[in-house]
Order: C-alpha cells, then structure tokens, then sequence
C-alpha cells in the first residue's frame, strides 16, 4: 500500500471513529454570567457541571463558556453552542432569559434549560432555588446579631429573585429584632469585585455591622473582614474561607442533582419542558455551617426555622403581612402563592426607599 | 432620606482609594499614548500584574515585594506587545486587544492556587501627629504608600514631558517618528521603553485592586477599569493633570452614589449608577475644548526604511 492510500485510510477511520463517539456522547453547554473562580454563584455552576461529568463519564461531554455579558452576545454564544452540536444548554442567569428563548426558536432539537427565569418553549424549561427559604435563615441571624441594628444589603439588579431576597430576610430580621433596619445599594452588576467591595465598605460607613449580598463576588466578605466587627453571609456558595468571621453562615446553591437529572432525561429521550423552584427541602438551597461566632442558642433558633421551612410546617411568606404602602398583602395564616413570589415587585412595609424601575 | 449618615471625610478618602487603580493605569497608558503607541491591552496587564502581586505578596508575605512583581508582572507582558508591534510591526489595535484576551486567560490560570487567600496587609501610613488631625489626617495623610506613589508619578511624568529632554524626545516620537529618526533618536527603543513604562504602571494598577481595594483575588476582578483608563487618557487630552482629575471624578462619583444610594436619596438608581461615567466624560470633554489632539504618530508603525 502506498503511504498516502495509507494515510486516507488511516484519516477515513479515525473520522468513523470520532463520528461514531459523537453520536454516543451527550453534549452538554452551560452558558456562565461570571468566571468560574468567582467563588460564588459561577462556581457552582459548575460545579453541578463537574458532577455531570463525574456521573456520565465518557457518555457526556460538557462545554462551557465563562464570563458573557447578559445581552446579545448571549445569543452568539448559544447559538455557537448550539451549532457544535449541543444537546442540552444550561443558561445560568436571568438576565439570559430572551436569549435563551430566541436561539431555542432556531434549534428546536435542542433542549435549554434557563435558570431563575419565567419564560418556557417547548424546548425551553426553566428552573431556579428557592433562594428565599435561605434568606429566612439569614434575615433571623442577621436581626439576632446587629448591634448597630443596620442591616446593608448588596443588590444587583431590581429582579423578583433579588427582591424576594430582601423581603424575607427583612421579615426574618423585624421578627427577631423590631428596631431593625435595612439600607439597600443597587450594584447593577452581578460580578465586580472593586465595586461590591466599595459598596460594602460604603454600608460599613454608615453604620451597618451586618452585610448581606446577592452578588457574585467574596469581595465584600473580604471587605468585611478588613473592616472588623462585621458580619456576612456566603452567598450562592459557601465561601468558607471567610469563617468563622465575617462570615457566619451560607446559602448554598446545589445545582448538581438536577443537572445529572436533566442531562440523564435528555440521554433517555423523556426530557420534557418543565418550570422547577425547589428549596431546602430537595436539597437545592442548603445552609452552610452556622460558625461558632453565633451564640448557640441563636444558631438553635435558625436551625430550628430552617428545619420548619424544610417539612412545609412554615413558609417564610406568611401573613400578616402588608406591602410597603401599608396596602394588605397576605391575611393571618395565608401563605403566598408561587405566582406572586416569581413575578414579585414590591417590599414588605417597614423597608425603606424605592425599588427602582 | 438622611444625608447626615453620609461622612465627607471618609467619603473623599474613600474616593482617593477607589480613583488609584484608574489612575496608574492611565498615567502609564498615557506616556504610551505619547510616545505614538496605542496599547489596547491595559485591561490584560492589569489583570496579570493583580495576580502577579498578589501571588507574590502572599508568598513572600511582603505587599511591598507584590506589588514590585506587579510592576515586573506588567512590562513582562507589554514585552509580547513590544514584540507583536515594535519587531514584527503587527497591528497596534489587534495586538492590544490580543494582549487583553491573552492576559484575562493567563491570570485565570497563574490564579488557579489563589482563590480565597487572604493577602498580607500593607500598613497605612502613620505620621504621629499629622494621621491624628481631624479632617485632614484621615484624608491627606492615612493613606497606603502606594496611593501616595500615584499622585506622585502623575507629577513625575507632567514634570518630565514638560520640562525635560526626555519628555521632549519622547513626544517628537510620538508627533512625527520620521522626523524624531532623522535627527538620529532611536524611536523603537524609545517606543518599547515607554510600552514597558505602560506595562508596568498598569501592573501596579492591578495588584492596588487585589491587594488593597478589595482584597483578595478573583478571576476577572478588574472588570474594566483598564478600559475606563483607556477612554480617560483620550478624555484628558493626553495631559497628566486632567488625567488625576479624572480618575478622582470617576473614583468619587462612582463612591458618592453609591453612599447616596445606602442613605435612601431618591433619585433612581439608574441615573446615579451611569452618573460617574456621564459626568467624567462631561466634564472632560467641557476640558478638552482647547483643541488639545492626539500624538500625531499614535497608533502609526514606524520602520526605519520608510
């Protein structure tokens, strides 16, 4: 044989063979808001697309891409995804929402799933946490530990998903401190560090000695621990490198069971579009260790709320409840609809200031 | 709405720390400017000489060592660009950008052992006495070094374009290389000295964000500001003073909303959050009425045989 009939041959069968390995393999895209090392949300994305992989071993194959902005360049990278031969893609931030709905238009065999957001296709499924359970938590320890009882609160952006942040940790706090009160700043970013740490430092300033944030970073925990005498919450993961101070405790997104779920449904063909808000109950929302600056007994009483909201025995939207312009929202012993809770845009009355539009 | 709650003196030495980053990094990008070199890749030099620093300091335990890498972390970078535009006469504007993208991928990989580590603090300066004045001790005088370091190179390199040889072979470099050649002045050597000087100060820029400002590291921590320096050097007409002015007008719009914002003022959110960008550009472009232009040469190869 000549050499070059053997190298066709030899190219021939390596392209059989990677057609065929292509065929066998489920290719899995995930679409990040920020750098995987942000320690935060991004981080555990993908983690949970670790775990895919972990789980499927050579039956999957995972791609991802880091750090794109939430707008139109969203929709070039889930296209891209898509024509590489994506089956399932994982948009991993509200503000993906139209992107993820416009490219699903175009492919509709591939299947996407967009977190935190409301919008389903046929091929569109979204799913989010129920972050505000976590809040709950939180807003309690928060209100028990405040000696300043001002409480700064780190926003990104003016979504229900934040706003429901706000307003559970602010009921959870008023419940065990009525003297609280809550200074918000508006990021409008969910990952930059020198800003969240000047936000933070700026709350610190004016006299808030507990930060909670809903923005990607550790810098205002690191911004935190140069100030002293302040204490936060690891947010999206457990960013346990700043305990036992500032950090005192977590809200831990566990997104792994539901990827290998989803990835597993699209292997065996039964995927189908599907709207999931789990929390602490499923596992979804987990509250990392409670550090030992907490006093046992407020550290009982927060575990003790978290295991109510875990059995359904208590929901942290109960009323009495009103909104912030004293209107009635939820009468004695109602609980709020999911509806309410995912289009939310109003505070609970006792909270200062305006959500801006 | 309470604005007692607001603090001016901690608000304006919070301005002078959140404007350092912004101003290295321009200063240095403008001596580029000058010398008739566009480096696009502020951005990435930042980011690599934060991580640089703050690898260095962590390991050494010294911020002073941290941020000397820093500096080395950034001209060793802006050394790929001297070697793409000033030998291989590439494109400035691919090349920068180039750089930017190269340096965002290096510093996520050099920065793979450093998430979560807390760095070793610098000391703020302590005067006795002069630290303790009310007002103005916490504002003039209780600074870290390295804030003190920017102010003084804006100064150094008003001082050195304006009054020395130096400077003046520099700008004739960059307003007519062919010109500043045939009087016999090495315009590469002078362009890749000046890209270094850039890189440096960009690196120092950095390692201020992740050793000082924030710090700890993070994966694209410096989210921009090399872009902001970028846009502030054109803004400023290539002038030193307007480019400290600058930066302490972004610096401390960007603090004051976000103050105005934690006291309940109530003006959208929106309008403060654009604010440090619109009056920036505003007011320097207000500034820049006085025909100041470009470097003639900026962003123009050069090669001896032309």
């Amino acid at each position: 044989m000549k050499f070059t009939s053997l190298l066709a041959t030899a190219a021939m069968a390596l392209g059989l063979a990677t057609a065929a390995a292509a065929e066998d393999k489920t290719k899995v895209g995930f679409i990040y808001v920020g750098p995987v090392g942000d320690g935060g949300w991004t981080y555990e994305h993908d983690k949970g697309r670790q775990a895919v992989e972990a789980e499927f071993g050579d039956k999957v194959e995972t791609v991802y891409v880091e750090s794109v902005p939430e707008g139109p360049d969203a929709e070039r990278v889930m296209t891209q995804m898509a024509l590489e031969g994506a089956d399932l893609i994982f948009t991993t931030s509200f503000g993906y929402m139209d992107a993820t709905i416009n490219v699903a238009k175009k492919f509709p065999d591939v299947k996407f799933e967009h977190a935190t957001g409301y919008k389903t296709a046929p091929n569109v499924s979204v799913y989010s946490a129920r972050f505000y359970e976590g809040r709950a938590v939180q807003g309690h320890i928060a209100g028990k530990m405040t000696k300043s009882n001002i409480i700064g609160y780190i926003g990104s952006y003016p979504i229900p998903e934040v706003i429901r942040g706000i307003n559970s940790a602010f009921i959870h706090a008023k419940k065990a401190n009525p003297d609280v009160q809550f200074k918000i700043v508006w990021a409008y970013t969910w990952f930059d560090p020198a800003k969240e740490a000047d936000a933070a430092k700026v709350l610190i300033e004016q006299g808030a000695d507990v930060i909670l944030q809903h923005t990607d970073s550790t810098a205002p925990q690191a911004a935190a621990q140069k100030a002293g005498n302040v204490i936060t919450f690891g947010q999206a993961s457990d960013m346990s490198e700043y305990a036992p101070l500032p950090r005192v405790s977590s809200i831990i997104d566990n997104w792994a069971p539901y990827y290998i779920a989803r990835t597993k449904a699209v292997m065996d063909g039964t995927w189908e579009t599907v709207n999931t808000w789990h929390g602490i109950k499923e596992g979804m929302v987990e509250i990392g260790e409670i550090s030992d600056a907490v006093p046992a007994e407020v550290k009982a009483e927060a575990l003790a709320l978290k295991d109510a909201i875990a059995s359904g025995e208590y929901h942290p939207f109960t009323g009495p409840l009103n909104k912030q312009d004293g209107t009635p929202w939820l009468a004695e012993g109602e609980v709020a609809d999911d509806g309410t809770l995912a289009g939310m845009n109003f505070y609970v009355e006792g909270i200062e200031g305006e959500i801006p539009q | 709405m309470d604005l007692s709650q607001i603090n001016p003196v901690l608000l304006v030495a919070s301005l002078m720390v959140a404007a350092t980053p912004l101003l290295l990094a321009a200063i240095g990008e403008l001596v580029v400017e000058k010398a008739g070199v566009l480096n696009l890749g502020v951005e990435g030099m930042m980011i690599v000489g934060a991580i640089t620093g703050f690898a260095i300091s962590v390991e050494t335990g010294s911020p002073w060592l941290g941020f000397l890498a820093s500096a080395i972390g950034g001209a060793l970078l802006s050394l790929l660009f001297v070697l793409l535009t000033q030998v291989a006469l590439a494109n400035q504007v691919a090349s920068g950008l180039a750089l930017t993208l190269f340096g965002l991928g290096l510093s996520a990989l050099l920065g793979q052992g450093y998430v979560g580590i807390k760095p070793p603090g610098m000391a703020e300066l302590d005067i006795p006495v002069l630290s303790d004045l009310p007002v103005v001790g916490p504002i003039l005088f209780g600074h870290d070094p390295i804030l003190y370091l920017g102010i003084a190179l804006t100064a150094a390199v008003w001082a050195v374009l304006k009054y020395t040889r130096v400077g003046l072979i520099l700008r004739a470099v960059g307003e007519n290389h062919d010109a500043a050649h045939a009087l016999g002045y090495k315009v590469v050597r002078i362009r890749i000295l000046a890209i270094l000087f850039g890189g440096a100060c960009a690196g120092l820029g950095g390692a201020y964000i992740s050793l000082i400002r924030v710090p700890q590291w993070t994966e694209g921590m410096t989210a921009g500001v090399g872009w902001i320096a970028l846009a502030l050097v054109v803004f400023a007409s290539w002038k030193p003073w307007r480019v400290l002015l600058g930066a302490y007008l972004f610096g401390g719009v960007t603090v004051v909303q976000l103050n105005l914002q934690a006291a309940g003022v109530a003006i959208p959110v929106e309008y403060l959050a654009m604010s440090p960008y619109i009056i920036t550009i505003l007011m320097l472009v207000i500034l820049s009425a006085d025909k100041s232009r470009a470097p003639a040469s900026l962003g123009r190869i050069f090669h001896a045989s032309h």
